[in-house]
């Protein structure tokens, strides 16, 4: 199993917001997590890097415990993020951005890290973006310099926290693109919120329904375009497939 | 002595140059000390503050609101006599690099607190996301952009301690300050106000006032820098 969720529940105060998550993915399996705003797909995904430390409960990456002690090497070693809002370090080239944690944290000298960057720059399609600072990109391209990022630290696992939201309509594809190109042909695990359900017929393995803050249903995605069971899912859809 | 510019005075003052000149190098090298000192506690405390830990987040606001707000006179005062009477003598010099160190130092904490705090939390959390200890996230991520936002307030605090090296006084400090009062007032010194003012006047200016011209390009350059974000952004937009 490379991530696994047992038993986790969380808390902001006194509002739970993870009631018992399970839940466990494979390596390279494809997971979609779909879900009203507010319903704990952001929480869950987060506990699986600890940006969130769940209140109880625990969390296993590649067959380690993940603990606040051991958290900084095993996501290192293991984990990428792609955010909703880039967060790409604006005073940083995309080269810079892609260098910064392959040097640092990785031990790779200048001449690897770039050149692990313009191979996943071309990845992405933005190779002359290279010295180009991301204020000065466009969200679509920003997005695409972020999966980049997460790339070359050649993690097993990439998070994807709903990457197209923050998107102008007409930007989406672009980044959909390069995420069904990663899915298609890298072993990477991938675990993706997203409401785009055209991606997840795709190239999900599976795909995981959150309602307050709890999984309500999973199956493959067929199984959501064709029967889903629950109420609350079968409303849902109705409102993102258009 | 006949009036307030009279020749007599100016030649006093020039006559007694080296007590000027002894008192600017004094406050100099107080102020030089004590805004390291108070960089160092403004970092350090100023990261307090951000701190998930409450017990330094509480230890942060109790410096800051105690320090901010009782009078550095007083607390440089309690620093030199509290320690004389308790035996240790500090010394004059020591004892105002400490209180003015002290006392900047919550004002510097604060500067840090408002710089750090004014980066986004996305950005701490990309640096976690990919493995960054404390240190790191700080040092590659968050402080190379708070420091345009930090500057211009950090150089107005070292105009201020700079300033208040005036409360050296209190204790019989030999800074410009003090000197150029004990001169004014001096047996065989005495008199001479106005050209003596001046000239003190003169020398902090020559310090202060560069400095504070330095914060204001700044803040004008951060705005600027500013305006051209927010412009690149709003093409994006447009795009
Ligand atoms: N840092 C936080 N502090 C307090 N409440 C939070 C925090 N983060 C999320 N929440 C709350 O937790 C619930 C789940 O949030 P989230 O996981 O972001 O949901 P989703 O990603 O599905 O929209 C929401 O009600 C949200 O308001
Ligand atoms: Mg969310």
């Amino acid at each position: 199993m490379m991530i696994k969720l047992d038993h986790i529940n969380k808390y902001f105060g006194d509002v739970q917001v993870l009631q018992d998550i399970n839940l466990e993915v494979r390596e390279g399996e494809k997971l979609v997590i779909i879900g009203p705003s507010g319903s704990g797909k952001s929480t869950t995904v987060r506990c699986m890097n600890f940006l969130e430390e769940p209140t109880s409960g625990h969390v296993y990456i590649d067959g380690k415990e993940l603990t606040r002690k051991n958290k900084m090497e095993l996501v290192r070693d293991t984990t990428s993020m792609v955010f909703q809002q880039f967060n790409l370090y604006p005073h940083m080239t995309v080269l810079k951005n892609l260098t910064l944690a392959p040097m640092k944290l990785h031990g790779k000298s200048r001449e690897e890290a770039e050149e692990l960057a313009y191979h996943y720059l071309d990845v992405v399609g933005l190779r002359n973006k290279a010295d180009a600072y991301p204020n000065t990109l466009s969200g679509g391209q920003q997005q695409r310099i972020a999966i980049a990022r997460a790339l070359c630290v050649q993690s097993k696992i990439i998070l994807f926290d709903e990457p197209t939201s923050a998107l102008d309509p007409e930007t989406i594809q672009e980044v959909l693109d390069v995420m069904i190109k990663l899915a298609k042909e890298a072993n990477i695990t991938m675990v993706v919120v997203t409401h785009e359900m055209g991606f997840a017929r795709q190239v999900a393995d599976r795909v995981v329904f959150m309602a307050d803050g709890q999984i309500l249903e999973e199956g493959p995605p067929e199984h959501f375009f064709l029967n889903p069971k629950n109420e609350r899912v079968k409303k849902f859809l109705s409102k993102i497939i258009r | 002595m006949s009036g307030l510019f009279s020749e007599d005075a100016w030649l006093m003052v020039w006559a007694h140059k080296d007590t000027f000149i002894l008192g600017f190098m004094n406050t100099l090298e107080t102020s030089m000390a004590a805004i390291l000192l108070s960089l160092v506690i403004g970092i350090v405390i100023g990261l307090m503050s951000m701190s998930d830990r409450s017990l330094l987040r509480s230890i942060n606001r109790v410096y800051v609101e105690f320090i901010q707000n009782t009078p550095l006179l007083l607390q440089i005062c309690v620093l030199y006599y509290a320690l004389a009477f308790s035996g240790h003598k500090l010394g004059i010099l020591l004892t105002g690099i400490l209180a003015l160190g002290v006392y900047h130092g919550a004002y510097m904490a604060e500067v840090f607190r408002a710089g750090i705090g004014a980066i986004p939390k996305g950005q701490f959390e990309a640096a976690e996301s990919q493995g960054f200890s404390y240190v790191g996230k700080m040092y590659y991520v968050i402080l190379p952009q708070s420091i345009k936002i930090i500057l211009p307030p950090l150089v107005n605090q070292i105009v201020n301690l700079i300033k208040n090296t005036a409360v050296l006084y209190i204790i019989g400090g030999s800074d410009l300050i003090s000197l150029t009062y004990n001169f004014v007032t001096g047996a065989t010194t005495g008199g001479a106000y106005a050209p003596a003012y001046l000239v003190c006047g003169a020398l902090f200016f020559l310090i202060c006032f560069p400095l504070s011209m330095l914060a204001g390009l700044w803040e004008a350059n951060l705005k600027k820098q500013d305006g051209r974000e927010a412009g690149a952004e709003k093409k994006v937009a447009a795009t």
